[in-house]
């Protein structure tokens, strides 16, 4: 274990070299981002909501802002998982020279969550700050709801990870996001309280691993919200979900890379 | 009398400050194969770019077919073959596909297309690979896919920029059997190329090309013959030996070329350029005879080698 | 081998200068196989709209527009999002696609060998991305009318409506594109088209803006596209549309000139 965090530790340092040649878009982009999407979702929108019929027991800037923390860890750590991956295995195929060194494919997996959860933390707080700034949440307590956001993109990210490794090319990394993670962005809850979805669609939404990570992100940020903006699970059971989905997504990740890369 | 495809006078081109082509004469003849040699650099590229009017001339005049490629640029290309130095195939379709975009692009009928693509894939011995994308074939079948593109319009004129460059010597022999199935069917080709034994091969006549200049001209065996001798001796010596024998080779030789790890004497006896090595107590490691070839040409003219 | 018994082929007459529809024929050869990737394109905006339906919808009710007309939140979203897929459809395929040809692939360099020229390519080019962008209206427009989201029989006009969207903004990519280094300049491209996309009067009317950002509201080009699409859905009018109307066109033409000069310049050197 030891050892393989060491290894994992060689891939941290490739990617922060990697890094501080195109850290500028990614920086900016993670400054801009909420503050383009929260004015225009939380205020512009917001104010429609707020007059509207809905009666959230927040505001919708509120709501928004909470169901976005989780959600942006879902895609930032989707899109690590999908494209990178495949360049590493076929494209630039990096890949196939870190394993010709002491490095396994498990310690790229492990090294590469370990990168994504430094990178994730860093968007969250500048998130976290901005949204606070904007009127939506008390930032101490918003803060603590980084944990949970962040588990959830590399959740994602390590899932992605051994899907990527057991497909052929981008095409399909192209479908799984139109038919995966741009549906669990719209109706996991992220916009609208999954109490508004259909009650079948509601069911599927329980399973879905982004409703538990919107759900973790509001119940620890947000000590006001109640049902049926929430629903009534306790929080052990998001955490859980989500701890067996990473724990699952890192097994099969290291499994199907080792079968790719040494066949 | 022979008929003229392409003439150049002054030809020129110039990228801002810099001369690629300095006012080059030369006139292609029909039927012939026609080769530009030089080291990479040496304008060859750029000129086969003005003459596949996808370049402009900066400066002389220059006529393929009698045509001006500045303003009928479009009627020139209907009559031309083009083989760039890089392999430009459409990577989104199939082997055959790339054919038939090409034939479309030329405005043939779909029908023709068909029929012509059956005899292409043959040519290019990959018809069982009709099917595949271009990415899972070697090199060797992307250049020969890239050669049949280019015979799509049945062209008078085949241009191919450095036809072998990057291939294994098994797929080099091979496309060169085909481009001699071309010539003997009368097709015009233009080479450039920095490989002498390619040129050799191929060419009937060739300029050599130096700097953006040509620094001669004529068919390989005349320009070997006025430039070089008939024989090569290739002198090896023991590490830090070489300096010192060369102070001996003076006059053994009709002429001597020093390189960083070898001596070389053109001589049209070698057996005597031997005897005479000999009698002068100069011991190389290593002695080997060789035929002249437009290597040592481009040796003569331009004091370099042509790849480094 | 019958490269030996050469047939003269004879170009099938010398018709007009007109090939930019051989760059159609070759795209079509490629979308044939990956039609799954294209089919599959016509599931997002659809998801966008159901989301927005189904959820945004319900909590936002009806909306009263500037005019006084009473609409629903999902109808005033829906030819919003159609003029958002037809400007995003437009954008990837001119810059993303296009730049892997223009400096990956070098397919243009190859083509202008053949009687082809820039102007084709770029007008083929574009021409295809207005194509692909109006089959995605069509089936989009398909989905509205289940949705019972379509009040106007002028509603078919949003097909060339959206092709006008996509004409704006594909040769404005297209121009972009030529001025493009490397992969990492496409995070410019997100970062002017999200904003676009999220201030353009597109989730509400823009009313709802502070007057000062209504002003700027008002140069953002999907803006023009957006409230055109709306009229069309809605059947509501007024002489603006000429006005958004108008914009699209003079940015199209302003995009297609500038693209086609540096193409040329790009792959005639």
């Amino acid at each position: 274990m030891i050892a393989t965090l060491t290894r994992a530790r060689r891939t941290v340092e490739a990617e922060l070299i990697a890094y501080k040649r195109t850290w500028r878009g990614t920086v900016i982009s993670s400054f801009v981002n909420p503050v383009f999407f929260l004015s225009a979702m939380g205020l512009g929108l917001g104010s429609l909501v707020d007059r509207g019929q809905g009666n959230l027991s927040v505001s919708y800037l509120t709501f928004v802002a909470t169901g976005l923390m989780a959600a942006i860890g879902m895609q930032a750590g989707a899109g690590d998982g999908a494209h990178p991956v495949m360049a590493g295995i076929k494209w630039r195929k990096e890949f196939h020279a870190v394993i010709t060194t002491p490095m396994n494919p498990g310690d790229i997996v492990v090294g590469r969550a370990v990168w994504g959860t430094i990178r994730l933390t860093f968007i969250m707080v500048v998130f976290t700050i901005i949204a606070g700034l904007f009127g939506a949440f008390d930032v101490g307590t918003a803060l603590m709801a980084i944990p949970p956001a962040v588990l959830t993109g590399i959740a994602f990210q390590t899932s992605m990870t051994a899907f990527t490794a057991t497909r052929e090319d981008s095409t399909s990394l192209t479908t799984i996001f139109r038919f995966a993670i741009t549906p669990l962005f719209l109706f996991s809850g992220t916009f609208f309280p999954i109490a508004n979805l259909p009650q079948a669609f509601q069911w599927i939404a329980y399973a879905t691993p982004l409703f538990h990570g919107v759900e973790l992100v509001r119940k620890i940020a947000l000590p006001g919200i109640v049902p049926p903006d929430v629903t009534t699970l306790p929080i052990w059971v998001h955490f859980a979900y989500l701890g067996v989905m990473l724990a699952v997504g890192i097994t099969l990740a290291a499994r199907f890379l080792d079968r790719r890369l040494r066949p | 009398m022979t008929e003229n495809l392409v003439e150049a006078r002054g030809l020129t081109k110039t990228f801002g400050s810099f001369t690629a082509v300095d006012s080059i004469d030369f006139d292609i003849r029909k039927g012939e194969a026609f080769g530009f040699l030089g080291p990479n650099g040496a304008g060859k590229t750029s000129t086969m770019r003005m003459i596949t009017t996808v370049s402009p001339i900066t400066d002389g005049k220059l006529t393929v077919f009698g045509m001006d490629p500045t303003t009928e640029g479009r009627d020139i290309r209907r009559r031309i073959g083009v083989v760039p130095q890089e392999d430009n195939l459409d990577l989104e379709l199939t082997v055959a596909e790339n054919l038939y975009v090409y034939g479309r692009y030329h405005d043939m009928p779909r029908a023709t297309i068909r029929e012509r693509i059956d005899e292409l894939l043959e040519f290019a011995q990959l018809t069982d690979r009709r099917k595949n994308t271009v990415e899972s074939l070697s090199g060797g079948m992307k250049r020969r896919l890239t050669i049949a593109r280019a015979l799509i319009n049945d062209p008078d004129l085949v241009i191919l920029d450095e036809p072998t460059t990057g291939l294994d010597p098994q797929a080099r022999h091979l496309l060169w059997e085909r481009l001699y199935r071309l010539k003997r069917q009368g097709v015009t080709l233009i080479i450039t190329t920095h490989y002498m034994d390619e040129a050799e091969q191929l060419c009937d006549r060739l300029v050599v090309m130096d700097q953006g200049k040509i620094a001669a001209e004529g068919s390989p065996s005349e320009l070997i013959n006025r430039y070089s001798t008939r024989e090569v001796l290739e002198l090896r010596f023991a590490e830090g030996e070489q300096d010192e024998a060369v102070l001996r080779l003076d006059g053994l030789a009709d002429s001597s070329e020093v390189l960083a790890d070898r001596v070389l004497l053109y001589t049209n006896d070698a057996e005597s350029t031997q005897r005479g090595l000999h009698e002068r107590g100069v011991h190389p490691e290593q002695v080997l005879v060789r035929r002249s070839t437009l290597e040592d040409v481009f040796l003569k003219l331009t004091g370099r080698r042509l790849i480094d | 081998m019958s490269v030996s018994a050469p047939t003269r082929i004879t170009p099938v007459g010398k018709m007009s200068d007109f090939r930019a529809q051989r760059i159609w024929e070759r795209n079509l050869l490629v979308y044939r196989r990956i039609w799954k990737v294209i089919f599959t394109g016509f599931f997002e905006p659809v998801f966008y709209l159901l989301s927005i339906g189904i959820g945004i919808g319900a909590l936002v009710g009806d909306l009263t527009l500037p005019g006084g007309h009473i609409v629903s939140y999902t109808a005033f979203m829906a030819p919003a999002l159609m003029a958002t897929s037809a400007m995003n459809g437009a954008v990837m395929e001119t810059t993303f696609n296009i730049f892997f040809k223009l400096r990956f692939g070098n397919v243009y360099q190859g083509m202008l060998t053949t009687p082809l020229q820039p102007r084709d390519i770029a007008i083929g080019e574009i021409g295809w991305a207005l194509f692909r962008g109006s089959l995605y209206t069509g089936v989009f427009l398909l989905v509205m009318w289940v949705m019972g989201l379509v009040e106007s029989w002028w509603a078919l006009m949003t097909i060339p409506g959206a092709v006008l969207i996509g004409f704006a903004f594909g040769s404005v990519g297209l121009a972009a594109c030529t001025f493009m280094r490397s992969w990492q300049d496409f995070d410019l491209v997100s970062l002017a088209t999200m904003p676009l996309f999220l201030f353009s009067a597109t989730f509400f009317p823009i009313d709802v803006y502070p007057p000062a950002i209504q002003v700027l509201v008002q140069f953002s080009p999907l803006y023009h596209g957006v409230e055109l699409l709306r009229s069309l859905t809605l059947g509501i009018f007024d002489p603006s549309i000429l006005g958004h109307i108008a914009y699209l066109v003079v940015m199209g033409l302003i995009g297609a000139t500038i693209a086609s000069r540096r193409l040329d310049g790009l792959l005639r050197k």
